[in-house]
């Protein structure tokens, strides 16, 4: 049984408008002490899957199927029994740690109330075990830096005092939504090291969000690629990358700018995401798909392996034959 | 903490010295005012060393080095332009014959060039404290007038105040917490109502329910502050603010529940009342905080109609009527006390918020 089992999660938004389907059936498993990257352009649902696992969905929100960590169903569990596992045993740094640290409060209270409220330590000894973890993720002189304020922080720092805070409570899960996106690339290499280190010293098992084909190859064991709320292709790294089986894959793949081949134009994928709140009837990457025909417009696609490989699945009308 | 102990001794000694040189009071006051001043200063320091150290200090120091030129400008400005408008305080329907107008005028020195008469006032003021006579009311000065006026306006105006901002303050965080349930509803529809009636229109509402039809409450006068004649003024002064805070604190408050950190501190598995109280409470009320100087001075000030139509006596009627009569040194007096309160909150308003948000230096 794996750690993390998610099951045909899909989430749903009540708007004056209509019902938008925000994710459509994600299915994955997770092991401890493993990444899974879960990569797809702005807007294909990525966070909303998480959300959804950690019950951080707006209001207007409906998650369905089925979430289970270590065996507990979580989705869509009472707010009291939510947030004993939340931070617990499944924690959650965000995409802007500008925004996402509380402005009012000194880093010292942000962190140290997660110990006093979950472990019932006393202050003091939640300030010390805080001063330990910021010494964890490298920030400098932590015991006085953990008395000020987050705008006296660094993007990157504040994105350690973030994974930092994720970590008090040694959770079996992390999930990473986009952590390094607001971040430049130097400081994005560290965050991503500092990431592996302390998921091996944790041995915890990390979803990592990104659109940054690059992270997920330098981190991830398996990669789920989602387009449109839906589930397009899952596999293991490197499979992917090596052969990628759907087109939308193949397209993400090409648009990853090269040093090595000189070319006058970033390739890129045409046309533009699917409205969530009119999905087509087919595929949802059809219109923008090369090698789409009438019946991708008419049947959506299932989920299927792929013959010879192992953990490879993709959702594709077209046969292997016919993309090559 | 030491340091800022000793500081404070230092400042106290400093005054010992000033006091006794001055004044030459007994030891004994000395001593008691010694004790005094060790107290204030040391809670002045511990507060300031709370907030950012010696800033607090200078912050309060330079607040007030630019308040100076603020009210010497409020003072000329207004002098000017009240000395501009067309009649005087002896001017009515059936004119006085032109050799009395002329001997009063010379009496009270309104004969003289308006930048002398400026100056006289200005004397008046630094070295003596003395604000002027009333033209209108001639047995009374301005400083009498403010002394017997300005404790009720003080008294219904900072019940108004505090009523407002608690009852608002509660009201609309509710609100928001329980967003789209009855009681939103219910507070947003109170609220708006509360808004567009005005007090002149609520003033006799209340006079016709409660002392008419009731005969629970006096329909007016002061008689000292007693409880029941404070009730209506009150209701009728801080209805409207009391609404603005509400719907103030409501808004802001449901935009900070949809920000970013407080998605954090959920996902941090905190219970609710901790995330309201300890991480929205705070950035909700900077909105409210910014509106209550302008709502202090509001309730403090503008009471003309509460003062007309319940009797209270307070300074908004002779404020009002001041203008009208001409009342010059009256409308003067008044002016700078008004000013000086407007200044001072406003830089109360600015610690409180310095005090909220760390991003905000002094």
């Amino acid at each position: 049984m794996a750690l993390l089992e998610v099951r045909d999660l899909s989430v749903k938004f009540d708007t004056p408008d209509g019902t938008v389907t925000a994710v459509d059936g994600i299915s994955f498993d997770l092991n401890a002490g493993e990444t899974l990257g879960v990569v797809g352009e702005s807007g294909s649902g990525k966070s909303q899957t998480v959300f959804a696992m950690m019950g951080l969905l707006a209001q207007n929100g409906n998650a369905t199927g089925s979430v289970k960590l270590d065996g507990q169903e979580i989705l869509n569990l009472p707010l009291t029994q939510l947030n004993k596992i939340r931070a617990e045993k499944i924690a959650m740094i965000f995409q802007d740690p500008m925004t996402c640290l509380n402005p009012y409060l000194k880093v010292s209270d942000q962190m140290a109330e997660v110990l006093t409220h979950h472990h019932g330590l006393s202050k003091s000894d939640a300030v010390k075990r805080s001063v330990d973890l910021l010494d964890a993720v490298r920030i400098p002189e932590a015991k006085k830096r953990i008395n000020m304020y987050p705008h006296e922080f660094s993007g990157g720092m504040r994105q350690r005092v973030m994974i930092a805070m994720s970590l008090l409570c040694k959770p079996d899960v992390l999930i990473a939504d986009e952590p390094t996106t607001a971040l430049d690339v130097t400081v994005q290499a560290q965050i991503m090291d500092l990431m592996s280190d302390l998921q091996k010293e944790f041995n915890m098992a990390i979803v990592l969000i990104t659109h940054d084909l690059g992270v997920v190859a330098g981190s991830c064991k398996e990669t789920l690629v989602m387009y449109g709320g839906q589930q397009m292709e899952y596999g293991t790294t490197e499979g992917l990358f090596e052969m990628p089986t759907h087109p939308y894959t193949m397209g993400l793949l090409k648009a990853v700018p090269r040093l090595d081949v000189e070319s006058a134009k970033l390739a890129t994928i045409p046309g533009s995401p699917p409205n969530m709140m009119n999905m087509p009837k087919g595929c949802p990457f059809a219109p923008r798909c090369d090698f789409a025909d009438a019946t991708c417009f008419e049947r959506r696609p299932t989920l299927d392996g792929v013959a010879g490989r192992k953990v490879r699945r993709r959702a594709c009308l077209k046969s292997l034959e016919e993309l090559a | 903490m030491r340091q800022l102990e000793t500081r404070s001794h230092q400042l106290g000694a400093k005054y010992r010295k000033f006091l006794v040189g001055r004044t030459g009071k007994s030891p004994g006051l000395v001593h008691i005012w010694e004790q005094f001043w060790r107290r204030l200063t040391l809670v002045k320091v511990k507060r300031a060393a709370l907030l950012h150290g010696d800033r607090m200090f200078n912050f309060i120091l330079r607040r007030v080095a630019v308040a100076i030129p603020t009210l010497i400008i409020l003072l000329i400005a207004s002098f000017w332009l009240m000395q501009s408008a067309p009649g005087g305080p002896f001017t009515s329907e059936r004119p006085l014959p032109a050799q009395v107008l002329a001997n009063i005028e010379a009496k009270y020195g309104l004969d003289q060039p308006t930048y002398v008469q400026l100056w006289n006032y200005v004397v008046g003021i630094v070295t003596e404290f003395d604000f002027g006579p009333s033209y209108k009311y001639k047995d009374r000065s301005v400083n009498d007038i403010i002394a017997q006026g300005f404790p009720v306006t003080l008294t219904y105006g900072v019940i108004s105040f505090v009523l407002a901002i608690v009852v608002g303050g509660v009201l609309g965080m509710a609100a928001a917490i329980r967003q789209n349930s009855w009681l939103d509803y219910f507070a947003v529809g109170i609220t708006i109502g509360a808004q567009v009636l005005p007090n002149f229109v609520m003033a006799p509402i209340l006079i016709l329910i409660f002392t008419l039809w009731l005969g629970w409450l006096p329909g007016g006068g002061w008689n000292g502050g007693e409880w029941q004649h404070l009730i209506m003024p009150v209701i009728a002064l801080s209805t409207s603010y009391m609404a603005s805070i509400a719907r103030l604190t409501r808004s802001s408050m449901l935009e900070v529940l949809r920000s970013n950190f407080i998605r954090t501190a959920r996902a941090k598995g905190l219970p609710d009342r901790t995330i309201i109280y300890r991480h929205a409470l705070k950035p909700a009320l900077l909105p409210v905080i910014s509106y209550l100087g302008p709502a202090f001075v509001g309730m403090v000030t503008g009471s003309f109609i509460i003062d007309a139509i319940f009797g209270t006596g307070g300074i908004g009627y002779f404020y009002v009527n001041s203008a009208f009569n001409r009342d010059y040194a009256v409308m003067m007096g008044l002016t700078i006390l008004l000013g000086s309160m407007t200044i001072m909150f406003n830089m109360v308003v600015d610690i409180l918020y310095a005090w909220i948000d760390p991003k905000i230096r002094l």
